[in-house]
């Protein structure tokens, strides 16, 4: 009785992440999956089998330019993330020498991402806007005659609210990797003669690679996700899938947003795939 | 490195490391300013006066819309998801320490739970209650919502946290006698009790400032990330920025009773 209550506890104990994942997680995904098929029109939804919605979606130029330019976010922010964390993580883990000022400095990083997203979104509309700081600097100082207009509603504010809200998700699994690099072999590698930049290059990146790729994971995954700074922070002139996504629910087209949401789904699970399969993170746990 | 002299390359590091900053607290430090925008001030610098006008402005509900109703629904929220998190996370990362049929399924689940956008999220849990003829409401569709995103950060720091837990104080325990049951109270629960606060604050602030898993499943009323939410496309007043210095101070508040309380038990167990 005692050994087969045993053998039960890990299954009674792994049930309740089961239940829940499964209620709120697998079974809305599979449920998806089939309204994607589903017709509707402005009154509701119908049960059928029709690959229209996938053709509407994928036939539409509209559609593709709205993935690219997803796409394009993506890559810019991926990109910008992954060179800053790299090189604060590295600051924090090999330049700062007492263990008290690192772990400070790694709070200082990590206590604006606890506040809002949406807070931190508006807070660059008084630095970036007509007559916000940055403008009234640039103009104070004669460098302009006229506020630069392209500063705030534009791909770019877009870009730099997302580096705002998102460096972190790269900062921390690389700082965490990186503390775990044996000091000893840096030192190794400079008593054999190599610089600065050679240990960077091939001591400290390899090694901090796995840390880099969950990171990289985050980042995609989120930016391709994201709705609400595409459409505060480019004012309604930039689309994103998730964007679109959003539009279709509000107008309770739910069949064509599910449509676009396996579509998502699938591009974001093959990103997923691609970036493990340069690194095994499993390993990493 | 170690104990040789700072070099050049240290310097701009440290400098790059010091702009991080400033571009990670400037913004930031201008809502808080403006918060406190005089009477007759906008949404911009200069300030026109001091005044403490839109924090008042943000407790006449009939003004801003509810701003009290919203942040009790989140907060409340916010208490069940770090509740249900840290019970949840703490049993699977125990399961996920014995082998069982099945465990690594339900791992690539709770990981495909972190990489599934969180919209689509919103969307199939809206679409599941609409279905199954369930009302949505934010402690239902929205409780489950928010722990498709707290639970893999849970189970992921509890398989962190056991991975590094020698099993020989368990094995001590057993050998003085102890029941599983007391070597799992008496030696287990206090010594990850750290890493479960931190699973808890960690749940707590995802949920409270969730904002696109709530978005479909939350029913007729607003969390507070909803209500800020709405009111980026519609006020046009610096109240919206007394809300962002107000929920942010909050966040502030409970991440330092946190870090507290974790201090405190090291303390108390130092001297024990």
């Amino acid at each position: 009785m005692n050994t087969l209550l045993s053998r039960a506890t890990p299954y009674l104990q792994a049930t309740p992440l089961l239940l829940i994942l499964g209620f709120f997680l697998a079974l809305p995904i599979l449920l998806l999956l089939v309204v994607s098929f589903w017709d509707y029109d402005f009154a509701g939804m119908y049960p059928d089998f029709m690959t229209l919605n996938y053709a509407e979606s994928l036939g539409s130029w509209v559609t593709w330019k709205t993935y690219l330019n997803t796409l394009k976010f993506a890559a810019i922010v991926w990109a910008i993330t992954a060179f800053v964390g790299f090189w604060v993580a590295y600051f924090l883990a090999f330049h700062v020498r007492s263990a008290t000022t690192q772990m400070v400095l790694f709070l200082v990083c990590t206590v604006p991402f606890l506040t809002s997203n949406i807070i931190r979104m508006i807070s660059w509309i008084p630095v970036l806007g007509r007559n916000g700081l940055i403008n009234s600097g640039l103009v104070g100082a004669g460098i302009v005659e006229q506020p630069v207009e392209w500063l705030l509603y534009s791909d770019f504010a877009v870009i730099l609210a997302m580096v705002h809200l998102y460096t972190l998700f790269m900062v921390t699994p690389i700082f965490n990797t990186m503390m775990r690099i044996d000091h000893s072999l840096v030192e190794a590698a400079r008593d054999a003669g190599a610089r600065d930049w050679q240990i960077i290059w091939n001591v400290i990146l390899p090694l901090a690679k796995p840390g880099i790729a969950i990171g990289s994971i985050f980042v995609v995954t989120l930016v391709m996700a994201d709705f609400s700074t595409v459409q505060v922070m480019s004012g309604g002139q930039s689309a994103s899938v998730a964007l679109m996504m959003r539009n279709q629910m509000s107008l309770l087209q739910y069949p064509a947003a599910a449509a676009n949401a396996i579509v998502l789904l699938v591009l974001v699970l093959f990103m997923v795939a691609g970036i493990l399969r340069i690194v095994d993170i499993r390993k990493e746990l | 490195m170690g104990q040789e002299k700072r070099s050049f390359g240290f310097y701009v590091l440290a400098a790059f490391f010091g702009l991080f900053v400033l571009f990670l607290y400037g913004p930031l430090s201008a809502v808080f300013i403006l918060s406190f925008q005089g009477p007759q001030g906008g949404l911009t610098f200069p300030l026109n006066g001091v005044s403490l006008r839109w924090f008042q402005n943000l407790f006449e509900t009939q003004a801003v819309g509810d701003f009290g109703a919203s942040f009790t629904r989140s907060f409340l929220l916010g208490l069940l998801v770090m509740a249900s998190t840290v019970l949840v996370s703490l049993l699977a990362g125990l399961a996920f320490r014995r082998k069982f049929v099945g465990a690594t399924p339900l791992f690539y689940l709770t990981v495909a739970s972190l990489v599934v956008p969180s919209i689509i999220v919103s969307l199939g849990i809206g679409v599941l209650f609409q279905q199954l003829g369930f009302r949505p409401a934010w402690f239902s569709s929205a409780f489950g919502a928010h722990l498709t995103w707290t639970l893999p950060f849970g189970v992921l720091i509890m398989f962190a946290v056991f991975n590094r837990f020698s099993p020989s104080y368990e094995e001590a325990a057993r050998d003085l006698g102890a029941s599983s049951w007391q070597t799992f109270a008496h030696v287990v629960l206090p010594m990850i009790a750290p890493s479960l606060i931190g699973v808890g604050l960690f749940g707590f602030s995802l949920s409270y400032d969730e904002f696109a898993r709530t978005l479909m499943t939350s029913g007729s009323s607003n969390t507070l990330p909803l209500e800020i939410y709405g009111m980026t496309t519609n006020v046009t007043t610096p109240v919206l920025y007394a809300l962002g210095t107000v929920t942010t101070v909050f966040s502030f508040l409970i991440i330092l009773v946190t870090v507290g309380v974790i201090l405190l038990m090291g303390r108390r167990r130092a001297r024990a």
